[in-house]
């Protein structure tokens, strides 16, 4: 079985975000940059399936030189080879029409993605690259068995989970739950140096226009200061949130 | 010309999040000086919807779309979308309308923009703005493209009543095949979920253990609420997985967000900025929540909550 693992490089989650002086681009400065989180779990779940069903592991990640540091990673944690495509991603439908134009030119039976990526928080890779390349999709995959080309999944619906059943190829997208949070892979030394080794292609890009931009950015207001009731006053609170807040 | 949205149902009722879809997709209809279509698959009463300003209401009923499957949802979509002419497209952010966009966009050569919080700031370029950096910022972002697909965020808009005489009209789509099956269906019942809940009530590490969220349900269940917790309290497994709210968990875009024994840390504050007023319970009073909070008391957990049970209980008497 061949697995593709899409893997987006982030800002690291303790991040403050701020912008260039314009507004118009996220301001790099300072910011370590790290996996995708959620990207993470599809790592990991792709390793599982690596040692258990002998599956091999190729990470891809559409991004400028940067983004190899995430690739090697990922290659110390256990893929076997990465490939690079060099250009900015500009947004989602870009990203997808990218990776769809390498899935295309290679044999794959399960692409692993997460479920949004937490810088510009699309949620729209993994099903615009299923839909671009024809294949079924699975969205917030929490659990994932595969036996004989069929994969179960189970899936986070509002209030609940849901099952699914469908054979490969398959784009899933994945998020906690897919693997527990202590099966989460943390690279050895000798990862380390065994992913020196390994293959890292970096492949052009495709000519495509993106269809989205973001103008400009802007920070939430700053929200006044926190009223403070005393702990022997629980009345007073539930008054303020009935007649002050409304929420109540 | 017209803009399209798609009013979910669950049961045959529509949520709150396909009536505030609907409210959106009204206010960029008059933006745009176009006919506002709403689109429903087996709803119980589909006419409510000309109650938010559908001019054209599409009813759809099958016994075959009873559950939903996100290709299926999305090509009937899509053949609404294309028979009316749509430039715009609204969707809500249900786990559904996550699932069925992004492939809708494709098949509807679309660009897409999701998370949006308001109506376009301008028509030409058309412009809208959006969560982005996990409720850290907002991006104000032009879609290029011809049509347009809009995901809408939860509690961001707004319902509004704004009624017309709409027409109704029965349509058969195209069912396409799927070969993704679903097996199983898992809902806790009696429970609100973090998505549809109007108050979210979320308990941290302070709690001690597992054996004490009794607190956090009851007090949920008097404010009719849902129960949720940090990452810690889910990577021990004192909670499941789907109860975790964070960056890297469930956002929350509630009206009322009570924060017990939780810190306030940053990847925790980022999935409960969206929601309206905030309230945090902590003995400490250095503990960051209180800088993200409305309200807050000073207290230790297991006094005040008790307390705070009480005191409602008796005010919901009162007051329904
Ligand atoms: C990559 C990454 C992603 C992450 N994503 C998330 C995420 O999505 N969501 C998330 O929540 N976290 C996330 N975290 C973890 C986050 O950094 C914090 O560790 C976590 O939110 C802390 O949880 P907590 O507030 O329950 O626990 P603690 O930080 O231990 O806080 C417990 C609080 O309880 C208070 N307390 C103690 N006793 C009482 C009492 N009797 N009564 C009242 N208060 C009491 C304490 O004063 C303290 O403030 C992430 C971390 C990383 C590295
Ligand atoms: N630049 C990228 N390169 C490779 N994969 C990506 C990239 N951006 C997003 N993805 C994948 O798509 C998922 C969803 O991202 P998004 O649609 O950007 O929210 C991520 O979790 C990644 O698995």
């Amino acid at each position: 079985m061949k697995v593709f693992v899409c893997i987006s490089h982030v800002p690291d989650t303790t991040s403050k975000i701020n912008f260039t002086e314009n507004a118009s681009e996220f301001d790099k400065t300072g910011v370590q940059f790290v996996i995708n989180p959620y990207d993470e779990f599809a790592l990991a779940r792709a390793m599982w399936l690596k040692e258990k069903q002998g599956a091999s592991i190729t990470v891809i990640s559409v991004g400028d030189a940067s983004v190899e540091s995430s690739l090697r990673k990922s290659l110390a944690i256990g893929a076997d080879d990465a490939i690079r495509i060099d250009a900015e991603p500009t947004d989602g439908l870009f990203v997808a029409h990218q990776l769809a134009a390498v899935l295309k030119e290679h044999a794959c039976d399960l692409i692993l993605t997460g479920r949004e990526s937490i810088d510009y928080n699309g949620a729209m890779v993994p099903g615009m690259l299923a839909t671009l390349l024809d294949w079924n999709f699975i969205n917030a995959c929490v659990g994932l068995e595969i036996e004989n080309q069929t994969a179960t999944a189970l899936k986070e619906i509002d209030g609940g989970t849901e099952t699914l059943s469908a054979t490969l190829p398959l784009v899933i997208a994945g998020q906690k739950g897919m693997v527990e949070e202590k099966d989460l892979r943390i690279p050895n030394m000798r990862g380390i140096m065994m992913a020196r080794k390994k293959p890292l292609t970096v492949l052009a890009p495709i000519a495509i226009e993106s269809s989205t931009h973001a103008n400009r950015f802007e920070k939430p207001a700053a929200k006044s200061a926190c009223k403070l009731v005393d702990a022997s006053d629980v009345d007073g609170l539930i008054a303020l949130l009935h007649k002050e807040a409304k929420v109540i | 010309m017209s803009v399209v949205v798609y009013a979910e149902t669950s049961e045959g009722n529509f949520k709150n999040t396909a009536l505030e879809a609907v409210s959106y997709g009204k206010k960029v209809a008059e933006q745009m000086d176009l006919p506002l279509i709403a689109l429903t698959v087996n709803a119980t009463n589909p006419a409510e919807l000309s109650r938010y300003g559908a001019d054209k209401i599409v009813k759809i009923n099958h016994a075959d779309l009873n559950s939903f499957n996100a290709k299926i949802f999305a090509g009937i979509v899509q053949q609404v979308a294309e028979r009316e002419n749509a430039t715009v497209v609204v969707v809500d952010s249900s786990s559904n309308g996550l699932y069925l966009a992004p492939i809708l966009a494709i098949k509807l050569s679309a660009g897409y923009a999701s998370n949006v919080v308001a109506a376009p700031s301008s028509i030409h370029p058309f412009v809208i703005k959006r969560k982005a950096f996990s409720n850290k910022a907002f991006s104000h972002t032009e879609i290029k493209s011809d049509k347009k697909l809009i995901g809408l965020a939860k509690n961001s808009f707004g319902v509004f009543e704004n009624p017309t005489t709409a027409n109704e009209e029965d349509f058969s789509p195209e069912i396409c095949s799927s070969e993704v099956r679903s097996t199983a269906i898992n809902k806790a019942s009696g429970n609100v979920s973090i998505a549809d809940a109007d108050v979210v009530v979320s308990g941290g590490r302070g709690l001690k253990g597992p054996e004490n969220w009794g607190l956090i349900e009851e007090l949920a269940a008097v404010l009719g609420g849902a129960t949720a917790c940090s990452k810690p309290v889910s990577d021990m497994g004192w909670r499941p997985h789907g109860e975790h709210v964070g960056q890297t968990g469930k956002p929350v875009a509630s009206n009322l967000y009570i924060a017990i024994g939780i810190s306030g840390a940053i990847q925790h504050l980022a999935g409960v900025n969206a929601s309206k007023v905030k309230v945090v319970i902590n003995t400490d009073p250095e503990a960051p929540f209180f800088k993200a909070a409305d309200y807050g008391i000073v207290g230790d957990a297991f006094e005040v909550v008790p307390k705070l049970i009480e005191k409602l209980r008796d005010f919901k008497a009162q007051n329904s």
